[in-house]
């Protein structure tokens, strides 16, 4: 432990730690635009400054030491800071009011904090074009400060590398390889660059006109989904605290937007569950294309069609949960209601940018005959329409979802946060296999926020030895291993394996809301303190659930015996699951 | 025979040493005079280096083209004494009369305009060099004149 005064005040934090995180511990709040707890300090915005021994010096690269005496605020040090950020600025459009960041953005709310009260340096905005290629996310070059928090999260923690610096000095650009535009690069549309990004430089694509019409049009029967992940971060964006999860007030928010039926996306989970177990079982017994990946993270897919093609046929072939929603509700549903099914539009709410992607990957995704999901909103889209319809969230009575596509079980609402489909598989691959529950539902080891998770379970004497891949970027490890036991003739690590592209899954998806909860107290909007909130609320309601098991869920009973017939069959696979291709890294 | 393009000969090569990325390029464009496109994914490949970390490294650094340079390729030295001299409005006159920016060149591919730091002639200051030819005591007027010169003997060749 090292100890320093701060201020004068005495603190005391471990060595190697920075000034700016020792500032935090006596509620000192240092500004800086591109640090993030997510990336290692960049030292790139020059907002940090602090001085030491007289001497200026920025504090999110420089550790403490013993008996150190750190200044923060002096006049000297607010001037400075001021400028640094009017020159930041000056390259910056004024474009607030009609950003989709307005009201949210990190460079706002520092042009506030530091009291920026002129407009005096020239402006330079380099003339660029908007990148919208990937119709999941969008990059304007015109607001970007050049942080670098993006391309550290694109490169070093996802391992994705779409996102690249372009020359330097003054001229420097975040784009694509040799300015390539971002559907011609590997980019996975996981958005994590949007969640970290402190501007309005990355954003999702924008989708809500397009549902406003076809709320707008009376043929029209709109039907809205919300993913796991969706009830426990809205509220963020209407004063909730962190992980507060308010599924019933969302149920009855979209009924005032003006859907016409609210399902959820759970209910998809649970036949996920349903389908994939049915599938490992199968696969497990007869020892085929093992280990066998989850396929729910559309992240994922892109990423494996892309980097480890040989690797597709072990990909689970069901669809992910909202695209089984979507062709049900075009199918069984509309026959159910005796509806047109060109008439019924899906609409998934999605913590996560690339499920708007996900909805055109392949032929597969259109099985009603129709495209099965028309329209997918982020939750920050979401929030958007709720704001622009006038309403008052809070005050929102709980209200149910419609039936038959409405009910679900603990099992599914966890598919929002790392190890969680997982968790939800076992418990009822291993009633498919033994005939009976488990007696512990919970599998702590692969819960929480390590890189890769393995554990082994026991099921009727069988070792299933499972992983679970936390973020894309720690998947290398889990192939590299894969692969080195092929080439020894060995026995495989792992029979199934779970990866969720988002560092802690859907719950900090690529389009979960970015709220910073007054500047002092939160000023990321995503960190690990509010992925374990945000996760937590997914556990609670799991373990409070009636039912905790996707294979008990009554009206996923009924569907098979009404419609779909036995799971895994033929109306199954026609419906619930798909193919993948090889994809090139670049076009 | 399987046809193996010199980037990815040269990437093969260099492959095993780490942090030889750079060694690499230049050997390249050593022999091609320029990076396209293919060559930075043959050596993506051969490397096991991601695209987008060859493209940070090509254009961080002014040396290294992406397209053939033209023919003469102009350097103008911006080292301090050729600096003081003047020789930044020799080089605004070179952009002038050719219409392109540094590290570009002309659309006939006849010149191609870098700055330098310089060439290790500072007693003839301010210098330019055009493909190994070295003019000293520049002025912006001897422009057009250096200019007509190397037309006339691409020209007669």
């Amino acid at each position: 432990m090292v100890k320093l005064k701060i201020d004068n005040m005495e603190v005391e934090v471990e060595a190697g730690t920075s000034i700016l995180d020792a500032a935090r511990k006596v509620q000192i709040n240092i500004p800086t635009l591109c640090k993030h707890p997510d990336v290692d300090p960049s030292a790139g915005c020059g907002l940090c400054i602090v001085k030491v021994n007289g001497r200026i010096i920025r504090s999110c690269c420089t550790p403490v030491a013993e008996g150190m005496e750190v200044v923060t605020n002096d006049s000297e040090l607010r001037e400075t800071r001021k400028t640094v950020l009017e020159l930041i600025l000056s390259n910056h459009p004024n474009d607030c009011l009609k950003c989709a960041r307005n009201g949210q953005c990190e460079l706002q709310e520092m042009a506030s904090g530091l009291g920026v009260d002129r407009d005096e340096i020239e402006k330079i905005v380099a003339e660029s074009e908007l990148d919208d290629s990937t119709q999941s996310i969008v990059l304007d070059p015109a607001k970007c400060i050049v942080c670098g928090r993006c391309v550290d999260i694109c490169q070093n923690v996802q391992n994705v590398w779409a996102l690249s610096y372009l020359n330097r000095g003054l001229v420097t650009k975040i784009t694509g390889a040799n300015d390539a535009k971002l559907a011609d690069t590997p980019c996975i549309k996981c958005g994590q660059c949007a969640v970290h990004c402190p501007t309005g430089a990355i954003v999702e694509y924008d989708e809500t006109q397009k549902v406003w019409d076809m709320i707008k049009d009376k043929e029209t029967v709109t039907v809205v989904q919300i993913a796991p992940a969706v009830r426990v971060a809205l509220g963020e964006e209407f004063g909730y605290e962190f992980g507060a999860n308010l599924t019933e007030k969302i149920y009855a928010a979209l009924r005032r937007v003006g859907f016409d039926k609210v399902f959820d996306t759970n209910f998809g989970a649970d036949l996920t569950i349903i389908e994939e177990a049915t599938e490992f079982v199968k696969r497990f017994t007869n020892n085929d294309n093992l280990p066998m990946f989850t396929s729910c993270c559309p992240a994922w897919v892109d990423y494996i069609e892309k980097y480890y093609p040989e690797h597709l046929p072990n990909l689970s072939s069901c669809k992910s949960p909202h695209q089984m929603v979507g062709a049900l509700a075009k199918t069984y549903y509309a026959q159910k209601m005796g509806l047109d099914a060109s008439k019924v539009k899906v609409i998934s709410i999605m913590p996560c940018t690339a499920k708007k992607w996900e909805v055109r990957r392949h032929e597969s995704m259109s099985s009603s005959g129709y495209q099965d999901v028309d329209v997918v909103l982020t939750t920050r889209e979401l929030a958007k329409m709720i704001r622009q319809s006038g309403i008052n969230f809070k005050a929102l009575a709980s209200e149910p979802a419609d039936s038959p596509l409405g009910e679900y079980s603990g099992a599914a609402t966890i598919f929002g946060v790392t190890g969680g489909v997982m968790t939800a598989a076992l418990r009822t691959a291993y009633f498919y296999i033994t005939g009976k529950e488990l007696g512990q539902l919970n599998f702590e080891v692969i819960e929480g926020l390590e890189a890769v998770k393995v554990a082994e379970v026991d099921i009727n004497g069988a070792k299933v030895r499972i992983a679970v891949v936390n973020g894309v970027g720690n998947v290398e490890e889990v192939m590299e291993n894969i692969k080195t036991a092929q080439e020894a003739g060995e026995e495989l690590p792992y029979h199934f394996i779970e990866v969720m592209a988002c560092p802690g899954g859907c719950i900090s998806g690529g389009g979960q809301p970015k709220v910073m909860m007054q500047c002092m107290e939160k000023p990321w909007g995503i960190t690990d303190e509010i992925r374990k909130l945000r996760s937590k609320g997914l556990n609670v309601e799991d373990e409070q659930a009636k039912n905790r098991l996707s294979h008990h869920n009554e009206s996923i009973k009924k569907l098979y015996d009404e419609f779909l017939g036995e799971a895994g069959g033929h109306k199954s696979h026609e419906l619930l699951h798909t193919k993948y291709r090889q994809r090139n890294v670049y076009k | 025979m399987v046809d193996v393009s010199q980037a990815a000969q040269v990437a093969n090569k260099w492959r095993k040493k780490r942090g030889s990325l750079i060694m690499a390029l230049h050997e390249i464009q050593g022999v091609k005079g320029y990076i396209d496109w293919q060559d930075a994914m043959d050596v993506a490949m051969g490397m096991d280096i991601p695209l987008a970390r060859i493209y940070e490294v090509l254009t961080f650094y002014n040396f290294f083209k992406l397209e053939a340079p033209g023919k003469a390729v102009i350097s103008v030295c911006t080292g301090t004494a050729c600096y003081l001299k003047g020789n930044d409005k020799v080089l605004e006159k070179f952009k002038q009369e050719l219409g392109i920016e540094e590290g570009e060149s002309t659309p006939d591919k006849m010149f191609h305009l870098q700055s330098v730091r310089c060439v290790g002639c500072c007693g003839l200051a301010p210098v330019c060099v055009v493909n190994g030819k070295t003019y000293g005591r520049v002025t912006p007027d001897d422009v057009p004149v250096i200019l007509n010169e190397w037309r006339k003997t691409f020209e007669e060749n």
